[in-house]
């Protein structure tokens, strides 16, 4: 609650710079259209068509809040155009892309520590595999793997027998999942292994003198040990396996999901689709790295090793 | 009435080979510790008293001559886990309570669970922290952390316990009282404690046995067998016999330069 101040004088000096720099940018426009039709365009006239563009440059907060709204609550669930239907596209890529992400970071972090050949081969690999610009990686996955048929979470028999139908997100979901799990588990493995080295010599000087073996030495000192660098790593590649969902509709067809919303949009010319799309998938990036946050705080405290 | 020979170091050498040069740690080390001894090994710093300890504990491995522990070589005495050994800090796992502290060698090691809580419940009253087996190490206070690694040192019954300056970072008070509750434990339990100090009061006041070693090379200057009785309250101190003890503590330190720059 002492955060509320600072954060609501920020949020308003950054309205008030939004709000000016709509002015200035959609301007142009306007001054064209005037020009064209030789009229004269007075400052108020200028603020109130710059901030209720149909297409502008750069949309006023108000505008994408209403197309937040419309799209939102005022739209069936189902429909292809609500952004609750296309969010949800987008979350379930993300989350099945950052268990995948996770679970083979860690199962990577655990071989490089324990494994002296895998100490000294996998992290160069690692490396080179992050700076391969996704956007160029991401069609190749999905192409590859709708040729050997691995689209879909469920095939669509296995999800009409269990649900009756097919979910519209289980359409071509793994190949979105593997390319949001390629952005994420890179900091989990750099995180994991700096946690799992963490321990002192002194606290494995202790477990040598208790002859313990190195699964014992793994499962009661350097993984609770871990921990704080786990939910750091966490953070960063949930972030990352949105970025990953995103970029991964851009190719993907059928065209679902908030980073095919906002490619829709840019064909359109539908500046304000972009807009609520970005806000819609930044709001979602927030609340769950939030909720790792929460999760977080609440574990360490537990653990004892909260700062 | 003989005693055991429980550690046996003959013609003991360690070199550490360091990118700055060899550093000859421990050099002709010769000591017989009998079962039941209280063995205090003092010296200045960088005369080998840790070093020699961790041989001893098979956490360093001599370059030449050998160290014998209850009969075996080190190595196969920490396979057979003869002996707890405490740090000087208490390195208590802060996810566990102080129960679930001094259960993790016992639980590396397989006890049963029954006999578990039994041990803890043992050691718990032995260093006189009954009560505080659900607290977390922070709740507790540096001179109760340290008492609790004692406690984690002595759970599985190991006939030796090795201590490396175990209340080097306490203040004086917590310190003699620790001192008195150590000695109290050590003649209820009747274990083989080797102390590592640099403390000369606390070196005299402890031990049956006092080892002097001098650095540059690390030796063992003088070995005082301690004429004092077995039972001693705090006072002892102040006689006259524990100060000559000291001061012979002293000129061996003296005469292994350990006073000189």
């Amino acid at each position: 609650m002492r955060n509320f101040f600072p954060v609501i004088t920020v949020v308003a000096a950054i309205m008030v710079i939004w709000y000016g720099a709509s002015v200035w940018m959609n301007s142009k426009w306007v001054y064209d259209q005037a020009a064209r039709a030789g009229e004269e365009v007075s400052f108020s006239e200028l603020i109130k068509d710059t901030w209720s563009q149909d297409r502008p440059v750069l949309p006023a907060p108000h505008q994408i809040v209403a197309e937040l709204y419309k799209s939102t609550v005022q739209k069936k669930i189902t429909s292809k155009r609500s952004l609750v239907f296309h969010g949800w596209i987008t979350l379930s890529a993300t989350l099945l892309g950052f268990i995948f992400g996770t679970g083979m970071g860690i199962l990577l972090a655990i071989g490089i520590v324990h494994n002296r050949a895998m100490d000294m081969s996998v992290m160069p690999w690692a490396i080179a595999s992050q700076t391969v610009p996704i956007i160029a990686i991401a069609p190749m996955i999905v192409v590859v793997m709708s040729t050997i048929g691995a689209t879909d979470f469920l095939g669509k028999d296995a999800a009409t027998a269990l649900f009756g139908y097919q979910p519209a997100f289980m359409q071509g979901l793994l190949p979105k999942a593997v390319i949001a799990a390629y952005l994420s588990f890179f900091p989990v493995v750099v995180g994991m292994v700096k946690g799992l080295r963490s321990p002192d010599n002194m606290q494995l000087d202790l477990l040598k003198t208790y002859n313990a073996s190195k699964s014992r030495t793994f499962w009661s000192l350097r993984l609770p040990s871990s921990t704080p660098y786990l939910f750091t790593s966490l953070k960063i590649g949930m972030a990352g396996a949105l970025v990953g969902a995103i970029v991964s509709e851009l190719s993907a067809s059928p065209l679902r999901g908030l980073g095919a919303r906002m490619l829709t949009g840019s064909y359109y010319g539908q500046t304000i689709q972009i807009w609520a799309a970005l806000f819609a998938a930044a709001a979602m990036a927030a609340t769950l790295v939030g909720i790792i946050g929460m999760i977080e705080r609440y574990s360490l405290k537990r653990m004892g090793m909260a700062r | 009435m003989t005693t055991e020979t429980v550690i046996k170091a003959e013609n003991l050498d360690l070199t550490f080979h360091t990118n700055d040069g060899d550093v000859h740690a421990l050099k002709d080390i010769n000591l017989d510790i009998q079962k039941g001894d209280f063995v205090s090994f003092i010296g200045p710093s960088g005369c080998g008293k840790t070093t020699f300890l961790r041989t001893i504990a098979s956490l360093e491995t001599p370059t030449a001559g050998s160290v014998c522990v209850n009969g075996m070589s080190a190595e196969e005495a920490r396979k057979n886990r003869a002996y707890g050994y405490v740090f000087q800090a208490a390195g208590l796992y802060p996810w566990r309570t102080i129960r679930g502290n001094i259960r993790l060698p016992l639980e590396i090691m397989g006890f049963p669970k029954k006999e578990q809580e039994d041990h803890i419940s043992k050691v718990l009253d032995l260093v006189d922290l009954r009560g505080f087996g659900k607290k977390f190490p922070w709740q507790l206070s540096g001179g109760m952390q340290q008492r609790a690694s004692i406690a984690r040192a002595l759970a599985f019954d190991a006939e030796i316990l090795l201590m490396d300056e175990p209340f080097g970072a306490l203040d004086e008070i917590v310190r003699d009282h620790l001192n008195e509750q150590l000695l109290q434990l050590w003649d209820r339990t009747n274990k083989t404690i080797c102390f590592v100090t640099h403390s000369i009061p606390e070196a005299v006041y402890l031990s049956t046995k006092i080892v002097v070693m001098s650095p540059r090379p690390g030796r063992i200057s003088d070995v005082i067998e301690s004429t004092l009785p077995r039972e001693r309250p705090l006072d002892i101190r102040d006689t006259q016999e524990f100060l000559d003890i000291a001061h012979r503590v002293r000129e061996g330190l003296r005469a292994g330069h350990a006073y000189d720059e």
